[in-house]
């Protein structure tokens, strides 16, 4: 492992408290990821990555800021990276996914705050996570009350830029976060000083089609019978694209889908013939979030899809490569990224066509609701969402947990009585 | 094959087991206190069951299910209550309260099978842990602290949590309320919140019927039944639900 130490110091990060986490991190990947058999060779880049997740990505970011490119640290799907990149920016995620950050996050939220926020906001304020260090300039986006009031908290201390999301997917909606999208764009020329044309504008968004593109083939090849991919591991590489420069994380999703291709091909699967396929649906799963997945694949079941913000929210519909002014470009933007259905929405209908659709897609046999303790909004849309799946005759287990893992055993319970019934 | 289904459920409070016959009829029931140590009662069960051990297919459930390394395997409490519970009642479609020591679980059963469920969270309102301390509060056994509040009424207990609810309960005994009544405020508070747990699932046909350690008590059986407006079924073996769920479970092989 490389020595990281200097350049941590130089981040002005807790070293103390970060050697803690450090220590914890080996271990649950072991436990979840490495103790798994017949895996795809392919993944040997994404151990790589989390193995030393404080260290290689925050080196290279460190390096191009050197070179006076700006990194903008965003919290959400809804935030255009094309505009970024188009102005020769670097994008990386900020969520924050392990209950080692959570208790700095309560010294300033309220306990009643959902456990990405406070670990988003200790992380910051603990100073044990480089890529808070490292990000030049956060930016927010008005998705939930609870992000915009701790955005304010955020602001404090690092340039913060907050985008307003629509609350409804009217035309009007539609234009106006187009606007906010144009307003954005002004902002990130102002900061990193490069004017972003039409001709840099189409290069990104050519750049983030492509990474949505491998993405998507990792998950077609998902939905074979023959399933050549643990749930584990595919959401290990769904949560480090965040992190990743948007090239690379193509190639290595490119790589992946080859090999997955060919096991497919050859019939190799990861689980044995019968297996009840599981599609989550739910609140994102930050990076080290793994006991979902963990507790499911290790109940006799397997993870086949994450209807999720770290899952197909992420990569599915491109932005029209066609337009040719910066105004058409945004519009085109607003309408691919106004298309993500979440449950800041209302109505959100377009979320259960989409869980109703990946149910036959994936060839799915009961789907797990899961959303993290105190977000209200997937929380109340649980209710229709099981409402639809029941009607279509789908089995549906609805769950709340939060990071820590005082509740796995129960959750140990309720999924094992679940996958007990879909085998019965 | 062999000659006999052993099922055996380590609660949190309580450990069941029961032996069926090959043609799956109760022989044996077993019952301990669950104590401090699952594997401990585990081997106590194993001296109980002796006889029929070595000729039996066993499986094991509860919150203790992984310390039982006699039994061929392990199957949550959830499917084992369910198919126990088909056991003893019966019917196209059952609804089953089971009230254990620190979860409450609500089944629905079709055809005798799972085919859905609601387990408590975290917290312990709601189940036997809950009307334990409260007993223990009001210096009563559980039989008693029952007894009493079938002879209570007008007065109730707001918190959801057991430790606020106690200290409601200690401020109700200063204030010098009859015990009688907060007896009936504590079964009141249970079967209200059990309630409230239950109510998408009760909203199903078909009977219900109630299981776990508190079945034995009367008088929670009747609020419960006042409370859901129709008639709440139980047996002297509910208790053992979940053990007669893992024992016909043991004679499936690895289904």
């Amino acid at each position: 492992m490389a020595d990281y130490v200097q350049m941590w110091k130089d981040l002005g990060m807790d070293l103390e408290n970060h050697d803690l986490l450090c220590q914890v991190l080996p271990t649950a990947v072991g436990d979840v990821f490495l103790s798994q058999e017949n895996r795809p060779k392919a993944m040997d880049f994404w151990d790589l990555v989390i193995s030393e997740v404080h260290g290689i990505r925050p080196a290279e970011l460190i390096e191009e800021q050197k070179k006076g490119r700006k990194v903008f640290g965003t919290f959400c799907v809804y935030v255009p990276d094309e505009v970024v990149i188009a102005a020769n920016g670097i994008v990386t995620g900020l969520c924050g996914g392990s209950q080692f950050w959570v208790p700095d996050g309560e010294a300033v939220l309220p306990k009643s705050t959902c456990p990405l926020i406070k670990a988003s906001v200790g992380a910051r304020l603990g100073r044990t996570c480089p890529f808070f260090r490292i990000a030049d300039m956060y930016v927010g986006e008005t998705t939930c009350d609870g992000k915009k009031k701790a955005y304010e908290i955020l602001g404090e201390d690092v340039p913060m830029y907050v985008m307003d999301v629509p609350q409804m997917k009217r035309p009007e909606d539609i234009l106006k976060w187009k606007n906010e999208i144009a307003a954005f764009a002004r902002r990130v020329e102002e900061f990193t000083g490069n004017e972003i044309t039409p001709e840099k504008l189409n290069e990104a968004i050519q750049l983030v089609n492509a990474k949505r593109r491998a993405l998507q083939r990792v998950y077609d090849a998902r939905k074979s019978e023959c399933l050549p991919i643990s749930g584990r591991d595919a959401l290990l590489m769904m949560q480090i694209a965040f992190f990743d420069d948007p090239a690379r994380c193509a190639q290595m999703c490119n790589r992946l889908a080859d090999e997955l291709e060919d096991r497919i091909r050859d019939g190799v699967s990861v689980v044995p013939h019968g297996t009840k396929r599981i599609l989550v649906t739910g609140t994102p799963l930050a990076v080290p979030n793994w006991k979902l997945h963990n507790i499911i694949e290790t109940s006799g079941a397997a993870v086949v899809c994450e209807e999720m913000c770290t899952g197909t929210r992420y990569f599915e519909n491109l932005v029209d490569e066609t337009k040719t002014t910066l105004d058409e470009q945004f519009m085109a933007l607003s309408e691919r990224y106004m298309k993500t259905n979440c449950a800041c929405f209302t109505p959100n209908t377009g979320r259960i066509d989409d869980i109703l659709r990946m149910v036959k897609e994936y060839k799915v046999d009961g789907v797990i609701d899961c959303s993290l303790k105190f977000c209200c909004l997937y929380d109340t849309e649980k209710y229709s969402v099981s409402r639809a799946l029941k009607e279509a005759g789908v089995p549906i287990l609805s769950l709340e947990t939060d990071y820590t893992d005082t509740d796995a055993e129960q959750l140990r319970t309720r999924i094992g009585a679940f996958v007990e019934m879909l085998d019965a | 094959m062999n000659n006999y289904q052993i099922g055996i459920d380590i609660g949190s409070t309580c450990a069941k087991a029961v032996v069926l016959s090959s043609d799956k009829k109760i022989l044996q029931r077993v019952l301990l206190p669950t104590g401090w140590s699952s594997v401990d009662t585990a081997e106590k069960l194993k001296e109980a069951l002796g006889p029929w051990l070595p000729e039996a297919d066993t499986v094991a459930t509860g919150y203790g299910r992984a310390c039982v390394p006699y039994a061929g395997r392990s199957v949550t409490e959830i499917t084992c209550h369910g198919r126990g519970a088909a056991y003893l009642f019966g019917g196209p479609e059952l609804t089953v309260i089971d009230i254990g020591g620190q979860d409450t679980k609500i089944i629905r059963l079709e055809q005798g099978q799972v085919s859905d469920f609601l387990m408590n969270d975290k917290c312990s309102a709601g189940t036997g842990r809950f009307l334990e301390i409260m007993a223990g509060t009001l210096g009563l056994r559980l039989e008693e602290l029952c007894e009493l509040a079938s002879t209570g009424g007008g007065t109730s207990i707001s918190s959801m949590c057991t430790v606020f609810a106690e200290s409601e309960v200690t401020s109700l005994i200063g204030r010098g309320e009859k015990r009688e009544n907060i007896a009936y405020a504590v079964v009141d508070s249970i079967v209200t919140k059990v309630m409230s747990q239950a109510s998408r699932l009760l909203q199903g046909a078909g009977r219900v019927c109630l299981t776990g350690g508190l079945c034995e008590l009367s008088y929670l059986r009747q609020a419960l039944k006042k409370k859901l407006g129709r008639d709440v079924l139980t047996s002297p073996d509910a208790r053992y639900a979940g053990a007669i769920g893992a024992a016909l479970l043991a004679g499936k092989g690895a289904a």
